[in-house]
């Protein structure tokens, strides 16, 4: 039965016509003493396939169990595990030390990949003080295409543990043109000690 | 006929309530390129929104490492505001053998009226594309100029990852009511392009 209002109708055959938004939250998880945050289509909810042609998660006071340890994320295609695909990848940072007698605008060669299968690094040396944590957003750009290499881009800020503030920026592609439907997240060694992880659709027509 | 749940309106009138969450980002338009000179939103940006976002995923041109650009249009039927802009890249072999991170001043414009580069050099090879996102802020303003961001990633011939970043401001304050994208040659011949606005 639809729902009509004044000859324009807000919903039928089970989906509202009127628009909600085209940001979708998918899932939310909370991180507690974690190994790793993992995105799994099908799994707890979680949607990650073509439903969506863009994919957002953000990344909100990650805080690591470690001193000085990079925070990174990887992938696994359909099938996949491992989270070992292909990566090529650009990596450049800016930041300031808190004392401001520091500044750095530059690339990061350590950082990124090229036809590497490691975890892509998305901040580097971040630290583990009570205050200490990092913030940003990863965009994930149609991972279920079987026809196209699949572009990400990160932006994040973090508090490294030298009392620095960076900024870091990473681009790249897993070089395939298998599906992608895992994205998972860890720190080099630690756990991950709290934050929150929110996987976004961002809807198709 | 309202819809009221528990002494709340929900929707009336033909629309839902203004009470009702219903997410800040709507999207206007979709146009999927299939061997396209250009993709032109030439309506549709208005008072409406402060701020449009354009999203662009799997775009492959049909001629190789032509760069993907942007322009605006501010009143008449041209795509030709007027630009000051700035742009820089990071990219990265694939063998490894070679990184940047710098400005690329054949990018960027000074009061020019051509295309603005959005996106570096991506391939025509099967997999290669480019992906990226367009901001345009308070396009519909007459007092200020129009301030737009993009940043995009880029598969380029050679094997590189090419991460673009390219900001400035169309000089005018007529309103912009048009935005259009094309390759610096050669046709778009697949890709899909977005635009949202956000309320």
């Amino acid at each position: 039965m639809a729902i009509i209002s004044n000859a324009v109708t807000i919903a039928d055959a089970g989906a509202f016509s009127a628009s909600l938004g085209a940001m979708t939250l998918i899932k939310t998880i909370t991180a507690s003493n974690a190994a790793t945050v993992s995105f799994h289509h099908g799994t707890s909810s979680v949607v990650l396939d073509s439903t969506y042609p863009i994919y957002l998660i953000k990344l909100i006071n990650i805080h690591g169990v470690t001193d000085d340890k990079t925070f990174s994320f990887q992938g696994n295609a359909v099938g996949a595990s491992g989270e070992n695909e292909t990566i090529t990848s650009t990596y450049f940072k800016a930041g300031q030390n808190e004392a401001g007698n520091y500044t750095v605008l530059g690339y990061g060669a350590g950082s990124d990949q090229a036809q590497g299968t490691a975890y892509q690094i998305i901040s580097e040396a971040m630290g583990n003080a009570n205050d200490e944590s990092g913030s940003g957003e990863l965009i994930l750009f149609n991972p279920a295409s079987t026809t196209f290499v699949k572009h990400f881009m990160v932006k994040h800020q973090h508090q490294q543990h030298a009392s620095q503030s960076y900024q870091t920026h990473v681009g790249g592609y897993f070089n395939t043109t298998a599906a992608i439907d895992n994205i998972v997240f860890k720190f080099a060694s630690g756990n991950i000690d709290s934050g929150t992880f929110k996987l976004y659709g961002i809807k198709d027509s | 006929m309202g819809v009221i749940s528990n002494g709340t309106t929900l929707l009336d009138a033909g629309a839902l309530d203004s009470g009702i969450a219903t997410g800040a980002m709507t999207l206007l338009s979709t146009v999927t390129a299939s061997s396209s000179a250009t993709v032109s939103f030439a309506s549709g940006i208005t008072s409406t929104y402060k701020e449009y976002i354009f999203k662009f995923y799997d775009v492959h041109p049909s001629a190789d490492a032509a760069d993907l650009t942007v322009n605006f249009r501010d009143g008449s039927s041209a795509y030709d505001a007027t630009k000051t802009s700035s742009f820089f890249w990071a990219y990265h072999s694939e063998d490894d053998s070679d990184t940047t991170l710098n400005y690329a001043s054949s990018n960027d414009l000074a009061q020019g009226t051509g295309v603005q580069p959005i996106s570096s050099n991506p391939g025509y090879d099967n997999d290669q594309a480019c992906s990226g996102t367009l901001h345009l802020f308070d396009p519909a303003s007459t007092t200020f100029v129009k301030h737009f961001m993009a940043v995009s990633n880029s598969t380029e011939p050679g094997n590189y990852s090419i991460n673009s970043y390219a900001s400035g401001y169309c000089n005018v304050t007529a309103a912009i009511d048009g935005v259009q994208f094309k390759f610096e040659s050669g046709n778009i011949d697949s890709g899909t392009f977005k635009m949202y606005g956000v309320k």
